[in-house]
Formats: C-alpha cells, sequence, structure tokens
C-alpha cells in the first residue's frame, strides 16, 4: 500500500530525514514515535507534499504509483489523508462547505457522481454524531474560535467523510483530556476496517491505549532506529527516550 | 506557495466582446456646442440645456483631484467622444420586437436576456448601450404599482417635474470634478420613483455596456422613494476589451424620504485592463443618497473590474433616526487600482451607520479604503461601527487604509476596527490536502472572507457576485 525507501527530506537548509524506510500494508496500523525534534511531523508534511519540505533522495510509492511526483491534492485524491497537529481557521467558510467541496472533489477525481446536499448532509450528520461533535458545527467557519479539542475531532470527522486509503495521524492526542482521546480513538477505530491503513504519529504512548497499532516504530534523528509490536510502546513509556542517545553513543563507540 | 501564485495571472474576461453594431457617434472634443448637440438628439426642455451649460462652466474652472491613491496617466478630455448612440435607436423601437436583434444578443451573451418570459421572475432591467437605454422591462407591471422605471431621458419628457425638483439636490452639479463633467454631459441612466407607501415589487436593475471606442460612459441615475416606501436596485457593468482607456464618470442621486428604505447593489466588472495593465475603464463615480427622518439606505458593492476605480458611495443622515449602510467587497489584481469607501455624514439625532468594507488584493495591484465618518453638532446618540478587512494574495500587491473620523459631537460614538491577514500558506495546504485544487482553494477562502457583504445582495446576485470573484481568481494561483 506504501512504501518508503530510503527517504531523505530537508527544510531549507537542515536535512530532516536521513533514509527512513517503511512498508505499510492495507489494513495496518503503524505507530511512529520519538521524542521531539525525530522528523515526525516532517515526515507527514513530506508525504502531503507540503510545499517547503523538499525531497533529496529515496522513494515512496502508494499503491504502486510514484507519490512524490504528485501534487498536494492529486495525493489526497489517490487516497492520502493527513490529520493536522495544528489545524487552521479559514473564517467565514463553514465547515459543511468545505468538507461538500472536499468530499465532491474527491468523488470527481474517482469518477464518482458528486454528492446531492441532501445526500452530504446525512453522512456528515453521522460523522458530527461518531465524534461526538453537536450539528451546529457544521455551520460554524472552518476551526474559526474552537477549541483546541474541537479541532482535532473536527479533523477526526474529515476522516471520516473523506474514507481515505490511508491517514496519517500528526500528534492527534496532543493537548487532548482522557475523554477527548477517547472519542478521537474511537473515531479512528471506527474508520479500521482491514483495508485503511494508518500512521498514527504521537510522543505518548497512552493514545496507543486506544489505538491499537500494529506495528511500533522509534524515530530519532531521521531514521526509524527500532521497530516492534505494540510492547515497545511500553517500553518508551516505561524508559522514555532516554536510551536513544545511549544506545547512539554505543553505536558511535562501536 | 507565494511564487506559484505570482504565476500564471493570464485573465479572462468573459464580457470583453465587442458587438457589431453601427452607431451614430459625436466627433471627439467638449464644448458648448457638442452639449447644445447633445442635448437637442435628446430633445430636452430648454432648462435642462442651461443646467449642463452652467455645469460645464464650473466643470472648466475645476481641477482633477489627485489625492486618491491611484496612478494613471491624465486623460484628455479633448480627444473623447461624448455621445454614441446606436443607429436602430434613433427611431425609438416601441417594442422589443423592433429592436435591433444584434443589441439583443448582447444582452443574451452578457447572460441579461430581455425577453420578459425568459429573465428571472420578480427583476425588471433598464438596458443602457453606450450613450442611450435600449428597452427596459415590466414597465407595465410596475405601472399598475405606480412605480415609475424609465430611462432619465425620457422622464425628462414625462415627468419633467420630478426630475426637476431633485436632479442635483444631493450631489450638486460643482460637487467635485467629475460629477461637474457629469452634469454636464450625461447622456442616459435610470430613473426610479417610488410613490408614498408602495413596496415596489420586484428588483430594478439597470445593466450598462459600453460598446463603442473612444466614448465615456457618463450615466446619471436618479432615485426617489417617497415617503415609507420600499425599493431594492441592482446595477451591472461591462464593456469590451481595448487596448485604450476608456472613461466612466457616473453619478447616482438616491432620496430616501421619511421612513422609506432604498437597497442600492452594484456588480461592477468592467474591463480591468490586460495583466501589464494595457487598457481597461477609469470608473470615476460619485454615488450619494440623503436620508430624511427615519430613512435608510443601504449601498452593497462588488467591485471586480476598471484599470482605476475612485467610488465612495456616501450617506448623508439628515433626518433623525435615519440608518446608513456601506458593504463592500474591491478584489483588485492584476495592475488594478482601487481608491473606495465611504463618507458617512450624521447629521440628525440618533442616526446609526455601518460601514463593512473588505478589499482582496492580488497580483500586483493596489486596493485602498477611504472612508469618512463624520459627527456633526448635532448627531446627538448618532452610532457608527467600522469594519475594515484586507486581504492578500501573493506578496507584490499592497492594501491601504485611510479611515477619517470627525466628530463635533461628545455623545456620538465611533468604532473602528481594522485587520489585515494573508491567504496563508497553511490554509492553501489544508484546502488541497483534503483535495481541492489551489484555484478552487482561493476561490473559497476569498469567498469566506466576502461572506458578510454578499449576504446583504439580493439572493440571485449573490450567487452571480460568487461566480464572477471565482472567474476574477482564475489564474490568480498557478
Amino acid at each position: 500500500m506504501l512504501s518508503i525507501k530510503d527517504l531523505h527530506a530537508r527544510v531549507e537548509e537542515t536535512t530532516i530525514l536521513k533514509g527512513l524506510n517503511l512498508e505499510i500494508k492495507p489494513g495496518e496500523v503503524h505507530a511512529i514515535m520519538g521524542p521531539n525534534g525525530a522528523g515526525k511531523s516532517t515526515l507527514g508534511y513530506v508525504l502531503s507534499g507540503r510545499d517547503g519540505y523538499e525531497v533529496e533522495s529515496g522513494s515512496v510509492e502508494m499503491d504502486g504509483k510514484d507519490l512524490l511526483d504528485m501534487e498536494v491534492e492529486e495525493r489526497a485524491q489517490a487516497g492520502l489523508f493527513l490529520a493536522f497537529q495544528y489545524p487552521v481557521e479559514i473564517p467565514g467558510v463553514s465547515n459543511m462547505e468545505f468538507m461538500k467541496e472536499s468530499v465532491n472533489a474527491l468523488r470527481e477525481a474517482r469518477g464518482e457522481n458528486t454528492l446531492s446536499s441532501a445526500e452530504f448532509l446525512k453522512k456528515a450528520k453521522e460523522a458530527c454524531k461518531q465524534v461526538e461533535l453537536p450539528l451546529d458545527f457544521l455551520k460554524r467557519g472552518v476551526n474559526e474560535g474552537f477549541s483546541g479539542g474541537e479541532k482535532k475531532r473536527n479533523e477526526i470527522m474529515q476522516l471520516i467523510m473523506l474514507e481515505p486509503k490511508i491517514a496519517i495521524l500528526d500528534e492527534s492526542d496532543s493537548g487532548l483530556d482522557v475523554d477527548a482521546l477517547q472519542v478521537v480513538a474511537k473515531g479512528v477505530n471506527s474508520q479500521r476496517d482491514g483495508e485503511r491503513s494508518f500512521i498514527v504519529v504521537t510522543h505518548y504512548q497512552r493514545l496507543l491505549d486506544y489505538i491499537q497499532p500494529d506495528y511500533v516504530h522509534i524515530l530519532s534523528k531521521g531514521k526509524i532506529v527500532k521497530s516492534g509490536g505494540p510492547e515497545l510502546a511500553k517500553e518508551v513509556e516505561a524508559s522514555g527516550y532516554a536510551w536513544l542517545a545511549e544506545a547512539e553513543a554505543e553505536g558511535a563507540d562501536a | 506557495m507565494s511564487e506559484q501564485i505570482d504565476q500564471a495571472l493570464a485573465r479572462k474576461y468573459d464580457a470583453g466582446f465587442v458587438s457589431e453594431v453601427e452607431s451614430e457617434t459625436f466627433p471627439i472634443g467638449l464644448d458648448e456646442d457638442v452639449i447644445a448637440r447633445l442635448s437637442a438628439i435628446k430633445g430636452e426642455p430648454e432648462w435642462m440645456l442651461e443646467w449642463r451649460l452652467k455645469a460645464y462652466r464650473t466643470w472648466l474652472k475645476m481641477e482633477e483631484p489627485d489625492w486618491a491613491h491611484v496612478d494613471y496617466p491624465k486623460v484628455d478630455y479633448q480627444s473623447i467622444s461624448y455621445y454614441s448612440a446606436p443607429k436602430s435607436m434613433k427611431d425609438k423601437p416601441k417594442s422589443l420586437d423592433e429592436v435591433d436583434p444584434e443589441l439583443l444578443r448582447t444582452y443574451e451573451k452578457l447572460g441579461i436576456p430581455l425577453h420578459e418570459q425568459e429573465m428571472l421572475a420578480g427583476v425588471a432591467v433598464d438596458a443602457v448601450f453606450d450613450s442611450v437605454s435600449v428597452v427596459t422591462t415590466f414597465r407595465e407591471k410596475l405601472e399598475e404599482a405606480g412605480v415609475i422605471f424609465c430611462p432619465i431621458s425620457e422622464a425628462l419628457h414625462k415627468y419633467p417635474d420630478l426630475v426637476k425638483k431633485y436632479l442635483g439636490t444631493v450631489v450638486p452639479r460643482g460637487d467635485n470634478f467629475f460629477a461637474a463633467l457629469n452634469s454636464a454631459v450625461f447622456t442616459d441612466g435610470s430613473f426610479v420613483y417610488i410613490p408614498k407607501g408602495v413596496r415596489c415589487p420586484m428588483e430594478l436593475s439597470t445593466y450598462f455596456r459600453i460598446n463603442e471606442q473612444n466614448t465615456g460612459q457618463f450615466e446619471r441615475t436618479l432615485i426617489v422613494a417617497e415617503e415609507g416606501s420600499h425599493v431594492s436596485y441592482l446595477e451591472g457593468c461591462t464593456a469590451p476589451q481595448r487596448d485604450e482607456n476608456q472613461l466612466h464618470a457616473a453619478v447616482v442621486e438616491l432620496v430616501a424620504l421619511d421612513d422609506a428604505e432604498i437597497k442600492y447593489s452594484t456588480v461592477q466588472n468592467w474591463y480591468p485592463g490586460d495583466e501589464n495593465g494595457k487598457g481597461g475603464i477609469y470608473n470615476f463615480v460619485t454615488k450619494r443618497g440623503l436620508c430624511e427622518k427615519n430613512a435608510k439606505i443601504s449601498w452593497t458593492q462588488v467591485e471586480t473590474g476598471s484599470a482605476v476605480t475612485w467610488k465612495y458611495p456616501s450617506c448623508i443622515l439628515k433626518g433623525d433616526n435615519s440608518v446608513g449602510e456601506f458593504y463592500s467587497v474591491a478584489l483588485t489584481r492584476g495592475r488594478q487600482q482601487a481608491d473606495t469607501g465611504t463618507k458617512m455624514i450624521h447629521l440628525g439625532k440618533n442616526t446609526k451607520s455601518t460601514i463593512i468594507s473588505k478589499g482582496i488584493s492580488a497580483g500586483r495591484s493596489n486596493n485602498a479604503y477611504r472612508g469618512l465618518v463624520r459627527m456633526g453638532p448635532g448627531a446627538e446618540g448618532a452610532r457608527n461601527f467600522t469594519e475594515c478587512d484586507s486581504l492578500l494574495i501573493g506578496d507584490q500587491c499592497g492594501a491601504h487604509t485611510f479611515p477619517y473620523i470627525e466628530s463635533s459631537n461628545p455623545t456620538a460614538i465611533v468604532e473602528h476596527e481594522a485587520t489585515t491577514s494573508k491567504v496563508s500558506d497553511d490554509q492553501l495546504f489544508l484546502c488541497r490536502q483534503r483535495g481541492l485544487d489551489p484555484e478552487k482553494a482561493v476561490s473559497m477562502i476569498v469567498n469566506g472572507f466576502c461572506k458578510e457583504v454578499f449576504r446583504e445582495l439580493p439572493m440571485e446576485f449573490a450567487v452571480e457576485a460568487g461566480k464572477l470573484l471565482e472567474i476574477s481568481l482564475e489564474g490568480s494561483v498557478g
């Protein structure tokens, strides 16, 4: 489904990703953990094609197609979704309009009919319910005056609406209390159907109590330094990331 | 992202075609004889000619204003023709069947069919082509309600007393350079009269089209709403794509008597010139309304066209408790320049005004808001609220705000809020990540920015305005 090979990427003059490899099969959930500055958010931006994030070398294929060759919107249309860590406001554009345009842009790209207002509304109402947002959210401006938790839930609502093939969750847990965290996790879990894949980027282990990953990878200094099953996340919780520095020091000695 | 935005600024202007119509056009130049000829062709009463000549003599002594934040080569007023009309209009067609089909086709191409059965239900249109009115629809239906809606040239014949009573009362002949010029040479425009207590049964609209080369368009609109009456009026404007600049200097006067309400909306899409600033309309317009007791005048404008815009629709809030509103979206791109805003002159007690101005600048354009709020000594308890927002697209354009506040009454309250923002990379990225192409994304962001103004437009035109904005932004992102 997604195949990342020896990916090097930089922001301005600084190389952030330094040879990242990752294979994701349909239906798998991969958690990416790591200390601040490891390149976790950069990975999401590079995959989604954000300007200013330049790929130096390596390849990324999605369903056998060269992802790096596509425009931002083409990647989205191909089924890549990024849930933002800090969702931006678009004043005056209602959530409803925004999502309707998005849903229909994706449908059009897939050669499907666009949804009528009634069909769309029905879908949107269900999605609202799933992330426990009141319906008047649809009428409010995109992220306009939303609390941090509302913004994150709104991202998950978009995930539900847009039905991507692969979703990257960029610290969807940051700044959430336990209740909100559970809502977000529930929303995400409802979208696990054995086909859709996820990359769950997080600093803390607690999100993974609610979203069970198949694999956990530790990202440090732009590389995956350790991979394992869910137990790896527990290890991190117990010992923090300090051991990474030690491991590195040992590596340097060796 | 801004690099991408700067690229590909090729603009599509749908209304840029020329109609092949044989016209009678005055030779270029302006003097008293030209004015006399013009008045004679229109068969005007003696007093009208006198009025024009007085305006002309005042104009000769005036200087073209240069305080606006715009820069353009001076207009040579002797190289313009002051009258042009399709020959077929000479015999004054009595019905639509007698109107030159080429003229009808012109309006059809612009999306304004003039056959009543094909039109938007509930909208009457006066179609002005160069210096004359081609047709005014739904007149009978309006007459039943006692509403007069006709070309002002016709009103001068049919209702001379009404015209004489109000013409120049809100915008005097010598008000400013362009208003004086207009008073001397105005050719056509609309006249609207709503009798006491009548709610106009339909939207009224005038569609202005400049077609002929090297001509100026000088239209004059006069709307009189008698006590307790109500009218909503909309004007639209387009012109062919030409390399020369053309002058449009209009005057609009609104009179809202006690308890009357006038809503005046403009969708201005004159040819803006090409991306290098060649050609385009100079839009130098004076619009002003007078409110008597409890009256309300609301100006809504969507300005997307013209090379240079100089325009300040204003309200004189003379009567106690009267209300003035100004809602504006001005979009400039390429090399367009706009200096637009309003004047709210509070004279009566408890008068209220609201100003919402949204300026959007793209390309290498300049967009200025200029507004005056004056609280006179008698404006006890008056209030103004001004919100002035600018949105920048790219990094080579400019937004400027020039608010003037003068208060001679300590009980009056004036509030001013201003913001400047950019279509941010974050916003564009979010939209694109959700599958929207950059143009769609920008147009959605801009539409959201303008929402407060669009909702003031009559419904049919709100859709049109949104579409217009979409076309105007086409190619503004690469």
